[in-house]
C-alpha cells in the first residue's frame, strides 16, 4: 500500500484542527479514541487498509496530538460541531462516519444532530450513553486503575499489546500524556457520556453498524447492544480477539466489516 | 512573627490497616464513630489550650481519608469560632475549586466571621490530586474554577449594596446578596499555598499571604518569586514578612531525647500522607505534561532539599533529616529557636509558622507538653526575633 498521507491544519471558526488524509474514493471520516490509545497515526494498519477503498479523512482531536484545545472547546458536544463544521468546509458528501470509543460518542452526537452530509455511521466499542442504572458503572473508571490494571481491560491479549513504555522516546510519552489530559478533558463529569444522548438517538436515521471488540472490559457488548438497539437502523455485530480497540487489535477484521457494511455486503 | 497551631484531626487507628491506601478508597468500616467522636473533642479541646497559651490556631480539610477526619473546614471553623476567645482561626484551606457552589462558601466564610468577631482568616487552595476523585469537578480546568470562585466569593463579600449577577461556564447565580456580611471590612484576610513560582508570582500580585509545604530549603525560590510579583504591583516595595507562611513540623522536649520521641510521632504524618493507590494522586490535567512524561519514565520529582542541597524524601526520611531539611524543627527550646531562626533567614523573612505540634498516634498529654513548652519557652522568643531586612531579601 503505497498511498501517499497528507497532513493538512485546517481554520474552523479560530480552531486550528490537524487532518489526515489517505486514499481515494468516497470520504470516510474516522473518528479516533481517547487514552489510552489516543489518536490514529498516518502510518496505522486500520489507515493502509480502509485507505485501500477510500478516502479516509481522520482528524486529530484538539488537545491530543501536538495541536493545543482552545480554553472553548471543553466538552463533545463542541466536537461534534466542530467535525459537522469541518464537514462543511471539507464539503463531504455521502459520508461515513466511524467513531472509535471517544469518537464514537462524537460521531453518534454529531449524528443526532444532523445526517444531512453522512450516508452510514459505525460505531466501535463506543461510549456516550448511560444503559444501566445510576448505581451501575457502565463504563470502567480509567482514572482509578493502574496502567496495568487498564492493559487488562482493554485487551483481548494485553500480553501481546504490552510496550516498554520507559523506553520509548519523549516525543511518544508526551502524545500518551496529551492524550490521558485531552480525554479527561472532554469526558471527566459525566463520566464518559451525556445523560442526554441516549434520548436522542432515534433521530439517526442512516444506516448505522455497531461493532464491538468481544473482549473489551471497558464497557461490555451489552453496552453496545443497548447502543445498536437505541438507533433505529443498527445492526449490532462483535469482533472476536479484540478488546476495546479493534483497531489495534484487529484491524483486518475491523476494516473488512466496515467495507463490507458499506458495499451492502454485509450479512 | 505569629505561630498557628495545626492537626490534621487524623484518625490514627486505621494506620495500621490500610491495604495500601489510606485516601479514596479505605473503607469507612475501619473508622469507630466512638473512638471518631473521642478524637474530634480532644482535638478541640488541644485547640482551646493553644488558644489560652496565645498561639493561633490553622485546620483544614481532606476528603475520604484516615489522615484528616475534617472533610468540611466550615465545621470545625464554627466550634472553634464559639469555643475559643482570641485565636485568629486560618483555614488553609478551603479547596474552593472542588466545591460546585461559591456562593455557598462565600456564605459559610462571612458568617464564622461574624460569629467569631472577626478571627477567620481565609485560605483559598487548589488541593491535593487525591481530592478530585471524590469532588469529580473536571480537573482539567480545576486551575481555572479555583480564580473563579475566588473571583467570585471576594465579590460576594465586598458587595453590599444590591444583588449581583454572575453568569458563566462554570457559576450561575442572579440574585447575590450574602447574609450577614463579613465581621472584617473589607474582607478577611486571603492566604494560599503553592509549590510553583508561576503561582507565587501570582499570589504576590494580590498580595495575599502565601504558604508553602515540604518545600525546606528550598523555600526560597518560591518566596522570591512572591516578591517580583508583589513588586511588580507596587512600584518595587518589598514584601514584607508576615505575607510568608511555612508549614512546619514541631516537636519540643525538656530534654532532646524527649523532643526526638516526640518528633518521631509528628514524622507520622510525612511518613503516611502520600499513602495513596497511585492513579489517585494523578488526576488528568492535574500535573503539567511534562511531569506526566517524567512519571511514564518512571521518575520522580524532588520537593526537599537540605541546607546544602542533598534531597530529602518526606515519606521515608529520618527525624534528622526532617530537621536538615527545614521540614520539621525538633529540639529542646534553644535548639528549636535556633532552628527556625536558621530556616527565616533562609527565607529572607517568613512571619507565620503553621506549627504542626500534633501528628498521628501523639497523645493528648505529649501534644499538651508539645504546646505549653513551645509556646512558654519558643514563642516569646520568635515574636521578638527581627525579621530580616525585606528590602534587602527583595533585592536578591
Amino acid at each position: 500500500m503505497a498511498a501517499t498521507a497528507e497532513t493538512s491544519h485546517i481554520e474552523l471558526s479560530g480552531i486550528t484542527v490537524e487532518v489526515t488524509e489517505r486514499g481515494r474514493g468516497r470520504p470516510l471520516l474516522l473518528l479516533h479514541p481517547g487514552h489510552p490509545a489516543g489518536r490514529i497515526d498516518a502510518g496505522a494498519r486500520i489507515m493502509d487498509l480502509l485507505a485501500e477503498k477510500m478516502r479516509v479523512i481522520a482528524p486529530t482531536h484538539p488537545g491530543f496530538g501536538m495541536n493545543p484545545a482552545p480554553p472553548k472547546l471543553t466538552t463533545i458536544d463542541d466536537l461534534a460541531y466542530l467535525y459537522l463544521d469541518l464537514m462543511e468546509t471539507m464539503a463531504l458528501r455521502d459520508c461515513i462516519v466511524v467513531g472509535l470509543s471517544l469518537g464514537g460518542w462524537i460521531a453518534a452526537d454529531m449524528a443526532v444532530k444532523t445526517t444531512e452530509r453522512l450516508s452510514h455511521l459505525v460505531l466501535v466499542n463506543a461510549v456516550g450513553i448511560k444503559t444501566g442504572n445510576r448505581e451501575a458503572r457502565d463504563i470502567a473508571d480509567i482514572y482509578a486503575i493502574t496502567d496495568k490494571q487498564l492493559a487488562e481491560l482493554v485487551y483481548a491479549d494485553p500480553q501481546a499489546m504490552s510496550r516498554n513504555v520507559k523506553a520509548l522516546p519523549e516525543s511518544e510519552l508526551t502524545l500518551m500524556a496529551r492524550a490521558r489530559e485531552a480525554t479527561g478533558r472532554y469526558a471527566w463529569t459525566p463520566y464518559m457520556h451525556d445523560p442526554k444522548l441516549k434520548g436522542r438517538l432515534h433521530r439517526i436515521r442512516i444506516p448505522s453498524l455497531v461493532l464491538w471488540g468481544e473482549a473489551d472490559r471497558i464497557v461490555s457488548p451489552d453496552y453496545g447492544r443497548s447502543f445498536a438497539a437505541a438507533i433505529p437502523d443498527a445492526r449490532f455485530g462483535t469482533i472476536p480477539g479484540a478488546g476495546h480497540f479493534p483497531h489495534l487489535e484487529q484491524p483486518g477484521a475491523l476494516a473488512r466489516r466496515i467495507v463490507d457494511f458499506v458495499e451492502g455486503n454485509a450479512p | 512573627m505569629r505561630v498557628f497551631q495545626f492537626t490534621e484531626q487524623p484518625y490514627p487507628d486505621a494506620w495500621n490497616d490500610h491495604n495500601g491506601s489510606l485516601r479514596v478508597n479505605l473503607p469507612n468500616r475501619k473508622l469507630d464513630p466512638v473512638r471518631a467522636a473521642e478524637l474530634f473533642h480532644r482535638y478541640y479541646d488541644e485547640w482551646q489550650l493553644a488558644d489560652g497559651l496565645g498561639l493561633d490556631i490553622m485546620l483544614n480539610e481532606h476528603h475520604s481519608t484516615a489522615t484528616c477526619m475534617s472533610a468540611a473546614c466550615v465545621i470545625g471553623l464554627s466550634v472553634l469560632s464559639r469555643i475559643t476567645k482570641r485565636a485568629r482561626l486560618l483555614v488553609l484551606g478551603y479547596p474552593i475549586a472542588n466545591r460546585p457552589d461559591p456562593l455557598r462558601a462565600a456564605e459559610e466564610l462571612a458568617t464564622i466571621d461574624v460569629i467569631s468577631r472577626g478571627r477567620l482568616e481565609m485560605g483559598f487552595v487548589r488541593g491535593v490530586p487525591q481530592e478530585v476523585a471524590i469532588a469529580n469537578l473536571n480537573p482539567v480546568f480545576q486551575s481555572d474554577r479555583f480564580w473563579e470562585a475566588h473571583d467570585f466569593i471576594m465579590k460576594a463579600l465586598t458587595s453590599h449594596d444590591e444583588p449581583f449577577n454572575w453568569e458563566s461556564e462554570n457559576y450561575h447565580y442572579r440574585q447575590v446578596n450574602i447574609w450577614p456580611r463579613p465581621y472584617q471590612q473589607p474582607h478577611p484576610p486571603v492566604w494560599s499555598t503553592t509549590g510553583s513560582t508561576y503561582t507565587a508570582k501570582k499570589l504576590g500580585g494580590y498580595g495575599y499571604v502565601m504558604a508553602t509545604l515540604g518545600t525546606g530549603y528550598d523555600t526560597r525560590r518560591l518566596y522570591n518569586a512572591y516578591r517580583q510579583g508583589y513588586a511588580e504591583k507596587r512600584g518595587g516595595a518589598a514584601a514584607p514578612a508576615d505575607r510568608f507562611a511555612y508549614l512546619g513540623l514541631v516537636a519540643v522536649g525538656h530534654t532532646e531525647q524527649e523532643a526526638r520521641r516526640r518528633g518521631e510521632l509528628i514524622a507520622s504524618y510525612p511518613r503516611t500522607s502520600s499513602i495513596v493507590f497511585a492513579p489517585f494522586r494523578n488526576p488528568p490535567g492535574y500535573l503539567s505534561i511534562e511531569d506526566n512524561v517524567r512519571i511514564l519514565k518512571g521518575e520522580g520529582k524532588p520537593r526537599s532539599f537540605t541546607k546544602d542541597g542533598r534531597v530529602v524524601e518526606m515519606a521515608t526520611g529520618s527525624v534528622q533529616d526532617l530537621i536538615d531539611a527545614g521540614v520539621m524543627f525538633c529540639g529542646t527550646p534553644d535548639q528549636v529557636y535556633n532552628q527556625i531562626a536558621d530556616f527565616v533567614e533562609h527565607c529572607g523573612g517568613m512571619g507565620n509558622l503553621l506549627m504542626m505540634a500534633h501528628a498521628g498516634p501523639m497523645s493528648h498529654e505529649d501534644t499538651v507538653e508539645n504546646l505549653t513548652i513551645f509556646a512558654k519557652e519558643v514563642y516569646p522568643r520568635l515574636k521578638e526575633m527581627r525579621q530580616p531586612d525585606a528590602a534587602a531579601a527583595a533585592a536578591q
